[in-house]
């Protein structure tokens, strides 16, 4: 099982399945990451963390440990 | 008739630009209820009668985030006449999201599809009739930076206004879900207006606990509507919440590919600048660089030029002396020249001296604001500041305390999260401010003898950003602070060249709120404080009077009514070391402004000019405060504890609340009395002296602070135990 934090930059996979709860789960979908959507890893932010991502056709800055909770395909 | 109509959509969807176009000068800027969130009304160009209100930039109208629960109040419970809908064409998918949900809402809709120039330019079609024909709402082209279509989308939310006429939502959810809406859409009939009947019903699915809350619906009922909820889940093998952002996602793509024809191609010109700006090796350079810029023209060069300019030339030399010549030709009394002039002229001029200051700071904040680089020093520092507490975008306050706290505290309205907002304002002035510089100057000096070196001030910034790295983890595991950090899930916006009427428009809003207080409260407060040091018992205390500070035998400020306060409440600093009247009457009147602290010393030893590289006023702040360890003691107490009166001021406004300033200023004070309490009782026993009370109650602060500090943080079952036994 991989999920997002494990994607290396210029990779795209395909969530599989949310996991968590509460505030978080419900942002992470409310910005249009919902199960089936494509997802491509930008690059990570200088410092290792957060990572850019691209979906549904713009940029989204994600935490790594929020980015543990969405499983992904390749 | 009054008619109100409110503006909604995504952040960074040219919102605000449509606000300023569609209301032109007629603004009021204020905050919601309670809450540090932005509200903004204006009436619209032309009709009186029309008020536009600016909803906060929203991705959802999910029941988390502060700015979200505000907006769906106020379209539930306040029930605008119309929603302006404002959608960015560019990203159409992410902001159709929100649309669908603002469609269920009962209430008319226009969707401003905007950007359209942008979208054109890209080489990409929106089939807008087809679209609204499918989504069930007019739609108007607009392009708020352009000035286009603004208006005629006012004039259609009018118009739908006046007829009343809901827009009527064409989406479906899947068949079981619908069924399960319908369901609870009649057990709940009559609890609710008929209109909002779909919203609630969708709310209620979603199992979303500030609806629950708030209709009280009997256990019957909620009951029934548990059970109606479980058994779709069941069915569809996911929870309530998911199945709904699903389903809406999925009838948006279907919507995109049948009405938007996007021309694929390969790295927009945004995307290029990014790959630049936030590259692995070049993001930290191009940071830096752009940082120190903003802060050497707004705090460095050209903002220390105009605000000397306010304070010595303008105030100093023109309109000090000018009305000081006109009450003498008027024989007005000395005492009201003395009051007019230093008192209030001088106080609420030395705060205003900022204002320039700070329209050239919030210039480029506008401008990085405007044009998304904002989001990516976020991007940048997150790593960084969210170890203790705060979040990356409070770097840019801080930054900007180093020069001025007032700016610096007004920065923070950048920061989307409301607990990091409220702890960036309390811990950012700890960073010494320039104001704070001749207090460090004079204090080294009475220290060694001679001037600092230029080592000496960079090591008190390090003195600040422990303060503000010590509160941070420490207020993040109180009550106040504690709870999951907030989700960092944030968009990136496109980079795009920033509107100058919106970027002033920005600078007079921010910098008109500060002039307003600086007229006010700082008024006050400044006029009490010269009322105090000017009037007292001269002549050994036989009358009251106003005293003569010029007096060359007598030190008149010896018998003024703040050297008795100073006498009377001396004592809290004796375990500091500095327990003088003297000491105490320079740190009150640092409040008016931190240099004061400095002037009041060469008031006090009769030595009225000097400054603080004067050898006179170093011996006799060193004779005052003989030990070395007294002497940082009284420099930490006065770098860290509450801030001049502007800055009270600015931090009042932020808050937006009485109680929030209270326990900010608060916090501030004890923690500077915690810090010089070791200070000096560790100095002293390092100097060999005996263990004492003082020396135990530093260990106590110790202890106490290595508690907070290290203490687990306090998990989130007993948290919202305790936020249920409140409740």
């Amino acid at each position: 099982m991989k999920t997002l934090k494990d994607i290396k930059c210029g990779q795209t996979v395909s969530v599989t399945r949310l996991n968590g709860a509460g505030p978080l789960k419900r942002r992470i979908m409310d910005m249009g990451i919902t199960k089936g959507t494509q997802i491509l890893v930008r690059k990570v932010a200088p410092l290792g963390d957060p990572v850019e991502v691209n979906v549904r056709g713009y940029e989204l800055s994600i935490r790594k440990s929020e980015a543990e909770n969405i499983e992904v395909a390749e | 008739m009054r008619m109100k109509i409110a503006l909604a959509g995504n952040p960074n969807c040219g919102k605000t630009t449509m606000f300023n176009d569609l209301t032109g000068s007629s603004q009021y800027v204020g905050n919601w209820p309670g809450v540090t969130v932005e509200k903004k009304e204006g009436k619209l160009r032309g009709h009186k009668d029309v008020i536009i209100t600016d909803l906060p930039g929203v991705y959802s109208l999910s029941p988390y985030t502060l700015e979200e629960v505000v907006t769906r109040d106020y379209l539930i419970k306040e029930r605008p006449d119309a929603v302006i809908d404002l959608v960015d064409g560019t990203n159409l998918e992410r902001n159709l999201y929100l649309t669908t949900q603002l469609l269920e809402l009962g209430l008319p809709v226009v969707m401003a599809l905007n950007m359209i120039d942008l979208v054109r330019k890209n080489g990409d079609q929106i089939d807008t009739q087809k679209l609204g024909a499918a989504l069930g709402c007019e739609i108007v082209e607009t392009s708020a930076l352009k000035g286009t279509g603004s208006m005629e989308a006012a004039q259609k939310a009018i118009a739908l206004a006046n007829k009343k006429q809901a827009a009527k939502p064409k989406h479906q959810f899947s068949q079981p879900v619908e069924e399960a809406l319908s369901h609870i859409a009649s057990l709940i009939d009559g609890c609710v207006p008929p209109e909002q009947a779909r919203w609630f019903a969708v709310k209620l699915f979603e199992r979303d606990e500030k609806v629950q809350a708030a209709c009280s619906f009997s256990a019957d009922i909620m009951e029934k509507i548990e059970a109606a909820v479980s058994a779709v889940e069941k069915e569809l093998d996911d929870d309530g919440e998911s199945i709904i952002t699903n389903e809406r996602y999925t009838y948006i793509a279907q919507l995109m590919k049948n009405c938007v024809h996007k021309k694929t191609k390969g790295l927009t010109t945004s995307d290029q600048i990014d790959r630049i700006v936030t590259n692995r090796w070049l993001a930290l350079p191009i940071f830096a660089v752009i940082m120190f810029l903003v802060y050497y023209v707004s705090v460095t060069t050209v903002g220390t030029i105009v605000t000397d300019f306010t304070n010595d030339t303008l105030f100093g030399e023109w309109i000090q002396p000018a009305v000081g010549g006109w009450m003498e030709t008027v024989d007005a009394a000395d005492w009201l020249t003395g009051l007019v002039v230093d008192g209030l002229i001088g106080g609420v001029g030395a705060v205003l001296g900022f204002v320039p200051q700070m329209f050239i700071l919030f210039f480029f904040l506008s401008i990085l604001e405007d044009c998304g680089y904002m989001a990516r020093v976020a991007f940048i520092m997150d790593r960084i500041f969210r170890k203790f507490g705060l979040s990356g975008k409070s770097f840019i306050p801080m930054l900007i305390s180093s020069g001025c706290g007032v700016p610096g505290i007004m920065a923070t309205k950048t920061i989307e999260n409301e607990k990091d907002r409220r702890m960036t304002i309390m811990t950012t002035t700890f960073i010494p401010c320039g104001a704070k510089l001749p207090i460090i100057a004079l204090i080294f000096g009475a220290m060694f003898g001679t001037e600092q070196g230029g080592w000496v001030a960079p090591l008190f910034y390090f003195l600040g950003i422990a303060a503000v790295i010590l509160s941070g983890i420490m207020l993040k595991k109180t009550r106040m602070f504690a709870g999951d950090p907030a989700p960092f899930v944030m968009e990136l916006p496109q980079y795009h060249l920033p509107a100058a009427k919106s970027v002033l428009i920005h600078m007079w809003e921010r910098c008109r709120a500060f002039i307003i207080k600086a007229g006010t409260v700082i008024f006050v407060a400044c006029g009490v404080i010269w009322f105090l040091s000017n009037f007292g018992w001269a002549d050994g205390g036989a009358s009251f009077g106003l005293l003569d500070m010029e007096d060359p035998l007598v030190n008149q400020m010896d018998f003024s009514i703040l050297a008795y306060i100073g006498n009377a409440v001396a004592w809290i600093f004796a375990p500091l070391g500095f327990g003088t009247w003297q000491a105490t009457v320079a740190t009150v009147s640092g409040l008016v402004a931190k240099e004061n602290v400095v002037g009041t010393f060469g008031v006090l030893f009769g030595l009225a000019d000097a400054g603080e590289t004067d050898p006179g006023l170093w011996t006799a702040v060193s004779g005052m405060l003989p030990l070395l360890c007294t002497k940082l003691s009284f420099l930490a107490f006065n770098l860290l504890c509450a801030p001049c009166f502007a800055a009270i001021g600015a931090i009042k406004r932020e808050m937006a609340s009485a109680k929030w300033t209270a326990f900010a200023i608060g916090y501030q004070c004890v923690f500077a009395y915690a810090v010089a309490l070791m200070i000096q009782q560790f100095g002293l026993l390092l100097a060999g002296a005996g263990f004492t009370i003082g020396s135990a109650a530093a260990v106590i602060v110790l202890l106490l602070m290595l508690y907070f500090l290290f203490r687990p943080a306090p998990d989130r079952k007993t948290a919202l135990r305790r936020a249920a036994a409140q409740a």
